[in-house]
């Protein structure tokens, strides 16, 4: 009697453990494959609007193209948040190849030059994480939702996990 | 096997699966959409062109900017964002592209027009290089679709130059 019920947990377990292994596969591979550390973002601001909303997901490329005017760019300097916006302005260097880079949300008036950190007037291309190729609506809100109420993403998460220790299988 | 708990859990799955596999279909069809737009930009006035005091050159210029986009327009597309773009070397850049005006066309029947208007955002190059400098200005179109793959491309137009001398 006991050493089923001891399978059974064991059973549980491993299944569980399968579930949060392949979807770590999954999310490291797109890492890979899109190279971007964040291939897939939730948009936070209404800074795009009416492009993109704030909830709504956008798929993330990294090529070794040189950064050009129009491309829609995830950049991150070393702030909280990374910021999704247009690029307005390329200055490519003919000598290094390397490019000073402005920015601005499609829905803002200014330029992101006051938001780069440490006053700086262009942004450098190393600081671009991605270009953003593909994009679905709402379906990011849930995530929204989840990081300003944390309450939700408790009562979601321990619901998950009893339903999956109390499965019949 | 068959409590409402399962049938529910089955129901979720295959309703976002058929959602997803929609969405894809969605954009994959814009790939059938050959788009055939055209535009063009003149150069109505040189407003001024001046040496900024920090040091850069400043041109103010009036463009009259005609466009049919309307072949861009699919069933997904939910907007076209467009902007025109000065684009010229100088002897420290290989390439510089200042983005000079943009709009937003929300559907197909605003996508063919017509505008008279002077530089939406400040036309600063790096340095002092402008005078006398010839450019191109493109127009680039960003479609973006109601779900999938954004198109972009442009429009690439010669033959501009700008004053010998600051006016």
């Amino acid at each position: 009697m006991k050493s089923t019920q001891i399978r059974q947990f064991l059973y549980q377990a491993v299944s569980l453990g399968m579930i949060i292994a392949s979807a770590l596969m999954v999310w490291k591979g797109l890492i890979c494959i899109t190279g971007s550390e964040s291939p897939v973002v939730v948009v936070l601001t209404g800074s795009m609007e009416p492009g993109f909303k704030r909830g709504d997901i956008l798929f993330l490329y990294m090529s070794k193209d040189p950064i050009r005017a129009g491309e829609i760019v995830v950049f991150n300097d070393g702030r909280k948040v990374p910021i999704v916006h247009r690029v307005i302005e390329v200055h490519e260097r003919r000598d290094t190849r390397e490019a000073d880079i402005l920015t601005k949300g499609d829905a803002n008036d200014m330029d992101d030059r006051v938001l780069y950190t440490s006053s700086q007037h262009w942004l450098q291309q190393k600081y671009i994480k991605g270009r953003a190729v593909g994009f679905l609506p709402y379906v990011g809100y849930v995530t929204i939702i989840m990081t300003e109420k944390p309450v939700i993403k408790y009562i979601l998460l321990s619901a998950l996990g009893l339903l999956v220790i109390t499965s019949k299988e | 096997m068959h409590s409402f708990g399962y049938r529910l859990n089955a129901l979720l799955t295959f309703a976002v699966t058929i959602l997803a596999l929609m969405c894809a279909m969605g954009s994959l069809s814009d790939n059938l959409n050959t788009p055939s737009p055209s535009a063009e930009i003149q150069i109505m006035n040189i407003n001024w062109f001046q040496k900024q005091p920090q040091g850069n050159d400043e041109v103010s210029l009036t463009m009259n900017i005609s466009a049919d986009l309307q072949s861009l327009f699919t069933w997904n597309t939910k907007q076209v964002f467009i902007f025109v773009a000065a684009e010229y070397e100088t002897p420290k850049n290989s390439l510089n592209q200042v983005s000079l005006w943009d709009a937003i066309i929300p559907a197909k029947e605003h996508a063919k027009f017509w505008i008279h208007t002077s530089n939406k955002y400040r036309f600063v190059d790096q340095g002092n290089n402008l005078r006398g400098k010839k450019f191109n200005l493109t127009l680039h179109w960003h479609v973006m679709p109601k779900t999938g793959k954004m198109f972009a491309d442009k429009l690439v137009m010669t033959g501009y130059s700008l004053p010998e001398e600051y006016r």
